[in-house]
């Protein structure tokens, strides 16, 4: 099992060059010139090309990139052309919020939606069942800002029981979570439901309740554990649309994350922010994406055995 | 050579066509069974003959960009049913003037996507090997970035403008679409007819154009219907963070921007592109899953 992790931890680092060189290429096409930007316009051609050569701007492309590659895995990304503070820690200190929002946000889809999409399945063709599958599409179909904004109308300034802006209290997570959760919940709800109805199917859910299982052991028992690997993987995948997804949700309920951070960085054009921003919360979610594949082999007993040798198989015997 | 395989290419192709009029003919029976995708498909079909055929019964200039402030605010009445924005422009035409967007940057980022994923999960999934996986791996990378943050990247590099969008989602979505198109090809490679004809000495490109392509269509059709969907939701958070289209131009997210300063005076600016959206990506959704189920009814639960 270790050496699965270990394995799967090495076969990451390819992908994390592979997501820098792309971002890299990308800032590359940024017109405008970087020097011209933190000198200002007008300033003397010796001050520019120092600092250039001190930025390290004349090296061709691919000794820039190794450069930058290197730093990363050092944990410097670099100074912000604005604010001339190190990248790292800007984004170490807005990344709680957004973090934070999309840990919550995943487990209220979680806690709401496994639930529901079980018992719409269980109930399938039931009113519950209906009304359930109505709203989860009139939710995917909304764009999550939009939903937030309703949320407001509703919550801020119709009944006035919850605050508009910020994160600084339990109470301002409550809209955000809605929002971000949400569209999470819809698709881990319908993931749900499809796996379930077709698990309970199978014949050894017919061979569990003519043994005389109760109908509780079989749903929990025999068919949510086999239910429960493709709404894993939703899980997983929902993770790194959540924290995409924050950028927006950020600009609508002003909170201090990621998201603002990047889109500030967008409008005065601090390409480092940019990509260290954008980089982070990719690594974040193939992180994550890798904790998904271990889990499964948890929920999984036939992948786990891919993994261990032969010998502690026999021993196990 | 040649003529040894015209005649059975042409028999063939001719064989495919009556095959395929009958199975588009069943898909499209089944379809009209599910009620709620044909609901789905006219609510969008209706939705997109108003958007299109707007300049033969709106006027642009004067509707949508001639401002007129002492008619500024006003609420949804008779002679705006939709009432008017903060500069009195008619708030109808501005939102069906917003849906050209919406649909034009969703079918043109459907192209860009579709052209180059399909051209690279085609060519992955038909060559197999070496080509399979460095391509594939390729796409690995470009799926760690989650999609609307790419999209954000690209537009932050190269300016924010219509043109700059559509290139920032069509490339967002390349990797998905390469994903599906190679599966989808997967499928079909094995397939007896496929082989028969490479024993005939039919050309890779002619292969994979003529016999592959429509016969893997399915999926791939289905991904298309949801990455339009997908793409109205992106154009109106982009434009609402103001990356997208801006002012003075029509666009549902970024009116749903400014809506949004005034949500407490004028509720109704923000509720109108907003439904706006929703009604055309639920039309889509439904009629996309209404086909993916009527092309493989096993998969319907």
């Amino acid at each position: 099992m270790l050496k699965y992790i270990g394995k799967r931890l090495l076969m990451m680092i390819p992908v994390i060059i592979g997501v820098i060189f792309i971002i890299f290429t990308i800032m590359e096409l940024t017109p405008g010139d970087p020097v011209m930007m933190i000198l200002g316009e007008g300033a003397p051609m010796e001050a520019q090309e120092a600092l250039r050569e001190e930025m390290g701007l004349n090296n061709p492309f691919l000794v820039r990139f190794a450069q930058y590659v290197i730093g990363a895995f050092q944990g410097d990304l670099g100074t912000s052309y604005t604010s001339n503070l190190p990248v790292f820690d800007e984004i170490m200190s807005r990344m709680p919020y957004t973090l934070s929002l999309a840990t919550f946000s995943i487990c209220v889809a979680v806690i709401v939606g496994l639930p529901i999409g079980i018992l719409s399945a269980i109930k399938q063709y039931s009113l519950t069942d209906n009304m359930t599958l109505a709203i989860s599409l009139t939710i995917t179909s909304m764009p999550a800002f939009f939903l937030a904004m309703l949320l407001m109308m509703i919550f801020c300034i119709k009944l006035g029981w919850l605050p508009m802006m910020g994160l600084s209290s339990p109470k301002h997570y409550i809209l955000p979570v809605i929002a971000s959760a949400s569209s999470t919940t819809a698709a881990l709800l319908r993931m749900t439901r499809t796996t379930m109805l077709e698990v309970i199917r199978q014949d050894y859910i017919r061979t569990a309740k003519a043994k005389g299982a109760t109908p509780r052991g079989v749903t929990y028992g025999h068919a949510l554990r086999n239910a429960l690997l493709p709404v894993v993987t939703v899980i997983g995948t929902n993770f790194g649309f959540a924290l995409g997804g924050s950028i927006v949700l950020e600009q609508v309920f002003t909170i201090p994350g990621l998201g603002q951070l990047m889109i500030n960085a967008i409008r005065q054009k601090d390409t480092p922010i940019v990509m260290g921003a954008v980089m982070t919360t990719a690594i974040f979610a193939s992180l994550i994406n890798l904790l998904v594949d271990i889990i499964y082999t948890y929920i999984d007993p036939r992948l786990a055995s891919q993994f261990t040798s032969v010998k502690r198989q026999v021993k196990k015997a | 050579m040649s003529t040894a395989t015209t005649p059975t290419g042409s028999t063939k192709s001719r064989y495919n066509a009556a095959r395929k009029k009958s199975q588009w003919k069943t898909i499209w029976i089944r379809f009209k069974k599910n009620k709620l995708a044909l609901a789905g498909l006219a609510v969008f079909l209706l939705m997109a003959v108003t958007v299109l055929s707007a300049d033969l019964w709106l006027d642009f200039e004067s509707g949508a960009l001639t401002m007129d402030l002492a008619n500024a605010y006003q609420a949804p009445s008779g002679a705006h049913i939709f009432g008017t924005d903060q500069y009195g422009r008619d708030y109808f035409t501005r939102v069906i003037y917003g849906g050209r967007i919406s649909m034009f940057v969703g079918i043109a980022t459907v192209a860009v996507s579709l052209t180059f994923g399909g051209l690279i999960g085609a060519t992955a999934a038909y060559y197999g090997g070496k080509v399979d996986d460095i391509l594939m791996r390729c796409m690995d990378v470009l799926m760690a970035i989650p999609s609307t943050l790419l999209a954000i990247t690209i537009i932050s590099a190269l300016g924010s403008s219509m043109f700059n969008m559509i290139v920032a989602m069509g490339v967002s979505q390349v990797a998905r679409m390469a994903r599906i198109v190679r599966s989808a090809v997967m499928g079909v490679k094995g397939q007896e007819y496929i082989e028969a004809c490479r024993a005939c000495g039919t050309s890779d490109a002619r292969i994979i154009l003529r016999h592959i392509f429509p016969n893997a269509m399915g999926p791939v059709l289905v991904q298309v219907t949801q990455t339009v969907a997908r793409s109205v939701i992106t154009v109106a958070s982009l434009s609402f963070v103001g990356l997208g289209v801006s002012e003075p131009t029509p666009e549902w997210g970024s009116m749903l921007s400014f809506a949004k300063t005034q949500m407490r005076y004028y509720p109704y600016l923000s509720l109108f592109p907003g439904f706006a959206v929703v009604m055309s990506v639920m039309s889509l959704t439904l009629a996309g899953d209404g086909l993916r189920d009527a092309m493989d009814p096993r998969l319907r639960n």
